[in-house]
């Protein structure tokens, strides 16, 4: 078996792993063969943040795939709550996106509340979580707005809150705030971490910021160049109960460094074997 | 709001003034009647017309022509545009013929289908969907084209079947470029079924305008051409406002 860094572990608490991946690849068969993944092996320990960096290219957005079940694996196994993920999300994981996925027909409120609905929560009940989902993300001044008067932040919030909602026990999420500023990046972060403190859910974070990754995460997982396989497995040590303002800390400096001093090589030979290919 | 409203009086005042334009030279005999009568006498004999009845059957033969040509196109089209949408291969053999289409003039084939189906209103529906649904079918095309596929993960995710995909995520987001098709569609019907009856029909709003026209009755011909543009103006208004109010929300403030 890998060897498993298990925070749980680390504290004396039997490892309960929500999630389990074993030898997954992921091959692409097209008219060029691309060994996008593995193979991986991980196990994600209840109420942990664990988040994934490396370098562009390494197969980070195939692994959320495999995981979420939206794709499966070529080899290998995955296991969420102890069944089997065979291409098909499970009950229980929800996925935030880098794009925009809130949908524009839909005002804040309905975006949010369309997973309750589909799943014939009564409306009472409906009412109760979105209208938290809704405070909790700082939107309810914009419930009845429709996603194009918000801004890029507020429509990934939206999707964040759609996803709260579902009471989601693993959370994945691919660099939902790829695409917002660095101020709004850090911010968005302190919001994650009370989201996950509250709601006790494991999450898996994608992201290809280094310092997002030291700073939000209890383990960041450092991943090769192409096929993406975890080179490294780094233990942040953060208390639960923290926030952005750990960026001023020496530790940060010195985790960032080492996830950096891991991933500088890798980022060099994928830069080069995108130059190969060109 | 006060500079939308300046807008919509400067249009309004563009086809007024152009109205009183026509009118004044009629009435100054500066255009000759026989070649255009003035509009207020356009609509005062469009006013006896309607209030005779004698144009009502041939209203209702129209209205349900289009009416009947525009629902099957619509449907045509959409199952057409899912259909081919969904095979690659078909969708680039199909590719050029449907870029060249609009190039044929279809109303050349409209004496071959009245030899073949008879003169009733079988040929005029097949003339009045022969543009209409190619355009319906691209629209659905291009919306399908353009739903993010993000979207698509999305539906995953909230493990939505293929038809809760298809009516909650596929055709809210293919809206907008189904509204197009649909503007399209009600124009080509329009044309197609007006214009086959002003050819050949035995009865109808195009074969009561050709008819008029051939026996040299300048008023009915007009009065009856002001009633097609009045209702064909006001059905793409309304389009239009719908429209507008739908999408509002989707453009960026």
């Amino acid at each position: 078996m890998a060897v498993v860094h298990n925070l749980a572990a680390a504290r004396g608490v039997p490892p309960a792993p929500v999630a389990t991946l074993r030898g997954v690849t992921r091959v692409y068969d097209g008219e060029r063969r691309v060994e996008a993944l593995g193979p991986i092996d991980l196990d994600l320990a209840e109420g942990e943040f664990f988040a994934v960096v490396g370098p562009s290219g390494c197969g980070k957005s195939t692994l959320l795939d495999v995981l979420s079940g939206l794709s499966r694996p070529t080899s290998g196994s995955i296991t969420f709550e102890g069944r089997p993920v065979e291409g098909e999300v499970p009950d229980g994981v929800g996925v935030v996106f880098q794009e925009d996925a809130s949908f524009a027909w839909l005002t804040v409120r309905d975006n949010v509340a369309f997973g309750l609905r589909r799943a014939g929560v009564d409306a009472a009940e409906i009412a109760r979580r979105v209208d938290y989902a809704v405070g909790f993300m700082g939107l309810a001044d914009f419930a009845a707005a429709y996603p194009a008067q918000l801004s890029g932040g507020m429509r990934q919030r939206v999707c964040i809150a759609r996803t709260l909602v579902m009471r989601p026990r693993l959370i994945l999420l691919d660099e939902p705030f790829g695409a917002l500023d660095q101020q709004t990046r850090l911010l968005m972060g302190d919001e994650l971490l009370r989201l996950w403190r509250e709601t006790g859910a494991t999450v898996l974070l994608i992201t290809h910021a280094l310092d997002e990754a030291a700073m939000l995460s209890d383990r960041v997982g450092v991943m090769s160049a192409r096929p993406g396989r975890f080179i490294d497995l780094v233990e942040t040590g953060w208390p639960r109960d923290r926030d952005s303002r750990i960026v001023s800390e020496s530790r940060f400096g010195a985790l960032t460094g080492r996830l950096w001093s891991n991933l500088r090589e890798e980022s060099l030979r994928a830069m080069g074997s995108k130059g190969a290919a060109a | 709001m006060t500079r939308n409203r300046a807008i919509v009086l400067a249009r309004i005042g563009v086809v007024a003034g152009a109205v009183v334009l026509v009118e004044v030279l009629c009435r100054l005999g500066v255009i000759n009647p026989l070649t255009l009568v003035a509009p207020s006498r356009m609509v005062f004999d469009l006013a006896g017309i309607l209030a005779s009845g004698d144009i009502n059957r041939d209203i209702a033969y129209t209205a349900t022509t289009i009416a009947t040509a525009l629902v099957l196109s619509v449907v045509l089209g959409i199952v057409l545009g899912v259909a081919v949408h969904a095979l690659p291969r078909v969708r680039r053999a199909l590719d050029p013929l449907l870029a060249s289409y609009y190039s044929v003039p279809s109303f050349i084939f409209y004496p071959l289908f009245v030899a073949i189906f008879g003169l009733n209103t079988f040929p005029l529906i097949v003339l009045g969907m022969a543009f209409a649904v190619p355009a319906m079918m691209m629209s659905t095309m291009a919306g399908l084209d353009r739903i993010p596929r993000v979207l698509l993960k999305t539906a995953r995710v909230h493990r939505l079947n293929r038809w809760e995909t298809a009516t909650r995520i596929v055709l809210p987001s293919a809206t907008p470029y189904l509204f197009t098709g649909l503007k399209l569609a009600i124009a080509y019907a329009f044309i197609g079924v007006i214009a086959g009856e002003f050819i050949m029909a035995s009865a109808g709003l195009g074969h009561s305008i050709a008819f008029a026209y051939e026996g040299f009755d300048n008023h009915t011909m007009y009065a009856l051409m002001l009633f097609v543009l009045v209702v064909v103006t006001v059905m793409n208004m309304s389009l239009h406002a719908w429209e507008g109010r739908l999408m509002r929300r989707r453009i960026r403030a």
